[in-house]
């Protein structure tokens, strides 16, 4: 006869609540694994995804995502003419919060190097990838627009033409993808009274100084954005992407690049490193800490549970000492519980956070690893709970029984 | 005719605290008990009855005497000669004022346990504990949880279980005080039966002198000390 069973089925809705209670609290502490999970395969998704072999940045930077960088975009041709170069493209990220509907978007636009990346290696969900130069974009459906949406961002507008599943950046934002070109014009976007104000500004200090530019070619030329203008404007890509032809050396390339004065050249394990490391690295030592006193937590206040249990149990205990049970029946009595309510509290944990974790605004990532040290973790914490109960009962005089 | 008996007590005494605050709850009580005699043990509360009881049940020790059951000795003064809960799980049954039940055992299930704990399977112990909750008209109230018993079918109950293992001693604390009379005398009657039956000594303390003449020996305790009461000397 299994007494552990026979208790649970005469206390079952006792059982079941403090086993929601449980599993609530494991729902918690599996979610911050997932969390912590999500944060660094969110931070390393998209490396990932380029797949990029080298990423040129500049000198003494990070690269894009950790901080700013500024490379020019002829860089991508020095960068072809390596050897063992297969291919070198323009890399653009920068992050925008617009409104649309009166819903406030926030987006992290990459610059796709048209014609040579349409975006075919996007995880596309539904729709396609770019097949214009302009105004198309594909953007990831955490945003919320659908197929077909129009978007205004800068003077132009553009169409939602492509969605794609968990792309989002390293702070969570989702990705819209628009070719590089596209990506400049909505990152140096400047309102119509702000480039005339640069215009007349730079005419006054011509007029006054600067006799040389009085040219009247030059003039025409002064008479745009300050981005548009090709000896004055700054660098206005964040980084150049090489993809090594196959059997070449990636180290050697790297070498050769990293030999340039003014660039840093990172590896993709580099590249995730830096992302994981750095700008991730306290977010996740933060979401750690805090999960291991999730699970410090979790284990008092199971232990507690089951040492109330047994406290309402040991009159029964007592009992059955008396008429002759062996130590190891209460034991397992006790034990079998505690692990049956971790068992559950685990499954509850489980089910629910299926169905909860998705509607998170961060991703929430549940690894099978991730899953079974958790379960490890609760049979220990079970175990280790029980403790505290089993003293208890092994403390108790048969004669108790007759108390009371 | 050397059969070892049921129980034997020799100069078996119980001292609570020390100095000042000592208490003699018990005080050399020797007492035999053969295979198949019915004792009962009369005396005023706090007269050491219930002390003795447990002592005799392996479950308190005494201070000093020895305690012999089935020819072996259990205890020397404190000291345990031998596994205390296995012996009396094999060895004794119990019955005591309240019931005792497990509560979330079903009252089948009560009695079950006892007999599983000592090793029967299942089946023989599901089988074995209906026969004796049918001797005791207990049989319809099998699946039961106790809070859905009366005290007397709770008692009855406890009696089947104490019964379980054909124990060679039945120490019984007021077993009827929860049973009408017609219940109350039926179940000595049932410790009689057992007694015959099985060749087990019973000890019953009670206070229910309308059933004394089913005991064979009668032992009245006062300050701690036993005195065995002639038959005729019985109280009526």
């Amino acid at each position: 006869m299994n007494l552990a069973a026979k208790d649970v089925r005469h206390n079952l809705g006792r059982f079941a609540l403090t086993a929601i209670g449980i599993g609530m609290l494991l729902m918690i502490v599996m979610g911050m694994a997932g969390i912590y999970r999500g944060l660094i395969e969110d931070a390393t998704l998209l490396v990932d995804r380029i797949g990029a072999d080298l990423w040129i940045v500049q000198r003494d930077t990070r690269g894009p995502f950790a901080e700013q960088s500024r490379v020019p975009d002829s860089l991508a041709y020095r960068a072809a003419a390596v050897p063992g170069v297969a291919s070198a493209r323009e890399f653009v990220l920068h992050t925008i919060q617009r409104q649309h509907d009166g819903q406030r978007l926030r987006m992290t636009v990459m610059g796709l190097s048209w014609p040579a990346d349409k975006g075919e290696w996007l995880p596309l969900l539904a729709g396609r990838p770019l097949r214009q130069n302009h105004f198309e974009m594909i953007v990831d459906q955490s945003l919320g627009l659908q197929l077909g949406a129009q978007l205004r961002l800068g003077k132009e507008i553009y169409e939602v033409v492509g969605l794609t599943n968990g792309m989002v950046s390293s702070s969570g934002d989702a990705m819209a993808f628009v070719t590089a070109a596209d990506s400049q014009a909505i990152q140096f976007d400047k309102a119509g009274e702000a480039i005339r104000l640069e215009r007349s500004g730079r005419e006054r200090r011509a007029a006054s100084h600067e006799t040389i530019l009085r040219q009247p070619g030059l003039s025409e030329q002064f008479s745009g954005s300050m981005a548009n203008l090709p000896a004055v404007a700054p660098p206005d890509i964040s980084a150049v992407l090489v993809r090594i032809a196959p059997g070449a050396d990636v180290q050697r390339v790297a070498q050769i690049i990293g030999g340039w004065e003014d660039v840093t050249v990172h590896t993709r394990q580099q590249q995730k490193d830096l992302l994981v490391q750095g700008m991730v690295d306290k977010a996740r030592r933060q979401l750690g800490m805090f999960r291991a006193l999730l699970t410090i937590i979790a284990a008092i206040i199971m232990a507690l549970i089951l040492y109330t249990l047994t406290l309402d149990k040991i009159h029964a205990i007592a009992l059955l000492k008396l008429i002759g049970a062996p130590n190891r029946v209460i034991l397992g009595l006790i034990l079998q519980q505690a692990l049956f309510l971790g068992a559950l509290g685990y499954a509850i944990a489980y089910v629910v956070g299926q169905k909860v974790f998705p509607h998170f605004p961060r991703r929430v990532v549940l690894t099978d690893g991730d899953l079974v040290q958790l379960a490890v973790i609760v049979v220990l914490i079970s175990v280790m709970a029980s403790l505290l109960g089993i003293w208890r009962a092994m403390r108790v005089q048969p004669n108790e029984a007759l108390m009371g | 005719m050397n059969e070892p008996a049921a129980i034997e007590t020799r100069e078996l005494t119980k001292i609570y605290g020390s100095g000042n605050t000592e208490v003699v709850a018990m005080h050399n009580v020797s007492l035999t008990v053969r295979r198949g005699e019915v004792v009962a043990l009369l005396g005023p509360s706090g007269a050491g009855k219930s002390t003795f009881l447990t002592a005799a049940g392996l479950i308190n020790p005494p201070s000093s005497g020895q305690v012999f059951i089935g020819g072996q000795q259990v205890m020397d003064g404190p000291a345990a000669a031998t596994d205390l809960r296995a012996f009396r799980r094999r060895h004794i049954g119990f019955v005591f004022q309240k019931a005792n039940l497990i509560p979330f055992l079903s009252a089948h299930e009560n009695v079950i346990v006892a007999m599983e704990l000592n090793g029967a399977s299942p089946r023989a112990a599901r089988a074995r504990a209906l026969e004796l909750m049918r001797e005791l008209e207990i049989d319809n109230r099998a699946r039961y949880r106790p809070a859905m018993l009366s005290g007397g079918q709770q008692q009855r109950v406890a009696v089947a279980r104490a019964l379980a293992n054909h124990p060679s001693l039945v120490l019984a604390d007021e077993p009827t005080a929860a049973l009408d009379s017609r219940r109350g005398r039926q179940v000595m009657e049932l410790f009689r039966g057992v007694a015959q039956e099985h060749g087990a000594g019973v000890i019953v303390v009670t206070h229910d002198h309308r059933s004394l003449d089913v005991f064979d020996t009668i032992y009245e305790m006062e300050d701690g000390a036993v005195t065995r009461l002639p038959a005729d000397h019985a109280p009526r």
